[in-house]
């Protein structure tokens, strides 16, 4: 399977660079984050991989690194019951990327959670507002300057 | 349940419910829509979940959940606490199957740290795994069965779930938050008169759940109410994330008990039940069925259980024994070394996934080499699962969503994190 996978996206994106990383039996595929949307469907449709079922979207924050943040998706074959981890960088300076949510429906609150914790806007996504913070929530929690005991205030009281 | 006017809901909320696709055409509603909050303080949304639900009469036209309620923060504290640490809040995330989900994070950390537990320990796991896997189906069929008005079966429901409780006590020493796996084994031996015990309770449990069942199908109030209610079709159940007995039950055989086995799951004798309906009644189906297959795996493990250690002998990683402590230098400076500065696996990252009893339970933990994780992602299957909600209670009445909701059975103590 993994070489099927190597063979097939280097034959069929000659362009793009990938980065085949092995560690723990787990496969990881990282490239640039422009061509996420056409990878993805690619890996989706293609006949022999059809990764059809989108486990978790994460974000990693690296905190001092140029490429401060790294998106992380788990992708699984329930066909060749195959699990992949696509990686892509984003800059802090730019912070956004393109939404999966229109090629797996189940990317839709994954990407939400993402955006509330992390602060990364997705790119045509249908319904971006944070999923477990309040709408009035300025900051980002899980992104490494926020304090582990929160930021006194930052929570809004309900209106009487 | 209230009324609410536009004010009381947040604008994003409200462009949310008003701007969702509606293709459904009603013929004798009324025309009169509102917008109605269900939640978080209801009794009928398993904990504190909110769905605000467009109406036409008493027709649902849309719905958007809102999470939230519950949240801990588990991630930021995994960031900041050592691994062993973390073993006790596992217990409240699907906190009707605590075991399980202690099983899950011990996985994962040891594949990350490159160890395994000695096969004993192995087997405990996927007893203690299969006993939350009975528990948390009881609850679950006990409360949908409640929630369409068959109150006996719940309460017979959680008479059995008390007895294995009791197991839980005995062998953890606690009934609830059980804490009971540790990095690398488990934190004490299951005696043979404990397996003794648990053989007995399973004997009696078969008879006892031909009985709650006859209570329930042969209820054709309770047949009618969830017969065709919330269909979800194949291809919709993988897009949206299903997992567990939900994507069973619309004829997907995902299960990674064997899709990807871990444990010793691939010795064991057992089916996969598969439902193709995709309505409410096959998701209770299937769990009545995967309670049966649980007590078959649960009698496996104990007529197969090998004997020896149940913890793993690598001082670097896991932790002394009390004993030993207390009378040996070289382990007290483990034990100090594990406590204060933690294991440290290698720089690297894994994510390992196990079937738990609401589904897919993943733990995604980046690590720089520290005694802490520097990320940690739960994967939680009720998250996954609630997010089809709003696609199946469309077009169906307000009493549908309280059924709906209790098969899909989610739990919002994972959901929230």
């Amino acid at each position: 399977m993994k070489e099927l996978l190597k063979e097939k996206l280097s034959g069929h994106f000659p362009n793009i660079q990938f980065e085949f990383i092995e560690q723990f039996d787990e496969l990881t595929l990282k490239f640039d984050k422009s061509a996420l949307i056409t990878v993805c469907e690619f890996l989706k449709e293609e006949d022999g991989l059809k990764f059809n079922f989108c486990e978790d979207i994460t974000a990693i924050d690296w905190a001092t690194r140029i490429n401060r943040f790294t998106l992380v998706y788990h992708i699984f074959s329930l066909e060749n019951k195959f699990r992949l981890c696509v990686k892509v960088e984003v800059d802090e300076t730019e912070c956004s990327v393109e939404t999966v949510s229109s090629i797996w429906k189940a990317a839709n609150w994954a990407e939400r959670e993402v955006f509330d914790m992390y602060g990364i806007t997705f790119v045509n996504h249908p319904d971006l507002r944070r999923m477990y913070m309040p709408e009035e929530f300025e900051h980002h929690p899980l992104r490494k300057e926020y304090p582990l005991m929160g930021i006194p205030g930052a929570v809004p009281l309900p209106k009487k | 349940m209230q009324k609410l006017t536009k004010d009381d809901v947040h604008p994003k909320i409200v462009q949310a419910l008003l701007g969702a696709d509606v293709h459904i055409t009603i013929d004798d509603a009324l025309e009169n829509e509102m917008i109605l909050n269900m939640g978080p303080q209801h009794p009928a949304t398993h904990g504190v979940l909110r769905l605000l639900l467009r109406l036409d009469g008493e027709t649902v036209i849309a719905c958007v959940p809102e999470l939230g309620y519950l949240h801990r923060g588990y991630e930021k504290m995994a960031e900041n606490m050592s691994y062993m640490e973390f073993i006790p809040h596992t217990d409240r995330l699907d906190y009707i199957s605590p075991p399980a989900n202690n099983v899950a994070y011990a996985l994962a950390v040891e594949k990350l740290a490159g160890i395994t537990a000695p096969p004993r320990a192995q087997y405990i796991r996927m007893l203690l795994a299969e006993l939350a896997r009975m528990c948390s189906h009881l609850v679950a069929i006990g409360a949908l069965a409640m929630d369409v008005g068959a109150l006996t079966v719940f309460l017979w429901g959680l008479r059995e779930r008390e007895k294995i409780m009791d197991f839980f006590d005995v062998i953890c020493g606690a009934r609830f938050t059980t804490s009971y796996t540790r990095i690398g084994g488990v934190a004490s031996d299951v005696t043979s008169d404990t397996m003794k015990n648990i053989i007995a309770f399973v004997d009696q449990f078969e008879e006892k759940f031909d009985e709650m069942e006859r209570l329930l199908n042969g209820n054709r109030i309770f047949i009618e109410r969830l017969e065709g209610v919330g269909v979800i079709s194949k291809e919709d159940a993988i897009d949206l994330g299903f997992t567990g007995p939900n994507i069973r039950a619309s004829g997907v055989e995902f299960d990674l008990r064997r899709a990807t086995p871990y444990l010793f799951y691939n010795e064991m004798d057992f089916k996969i039940p598969v439902y193709t309906e995709g309505d409410c009644l096959a998701r209770y189906f299937v769990r009545s069925d995967e309670l049966r297959e649980s007590v078959k795996i649960i009698r496996q493990v104990i007529d197969k259980i090998p004997n020896g250690e149940v913890m793993l002998n690598s001082p670097k990683k896991v932790l002394p024994r009390k004993t030993e402590i207390y009378t040996k230098m070289e382990e007290l400076i483990h034990d100090f070394m594990i406590v204060n500065f933690g294991i440290n696996p290698p720089v690297g990252e894994v994510y390992h996934a196990v079937e738990n009893p609401k589904g897919e339970l993943g733990f995604y933990i980046v690590s720089k080499g520290e005694g802490h994780p520097w990320k940690m992602k739960i994967r939680s299957p009720s998250f996954a699962n609630l997010q089809a909600i709003p696609h199946l209670v469309k077009g169906h009445m307000i009493s549908d969503v309280v059924a709906i909701v209790g098969s899909i059975d989610p739990i919002m103590g994972e959901a929230d994190k």
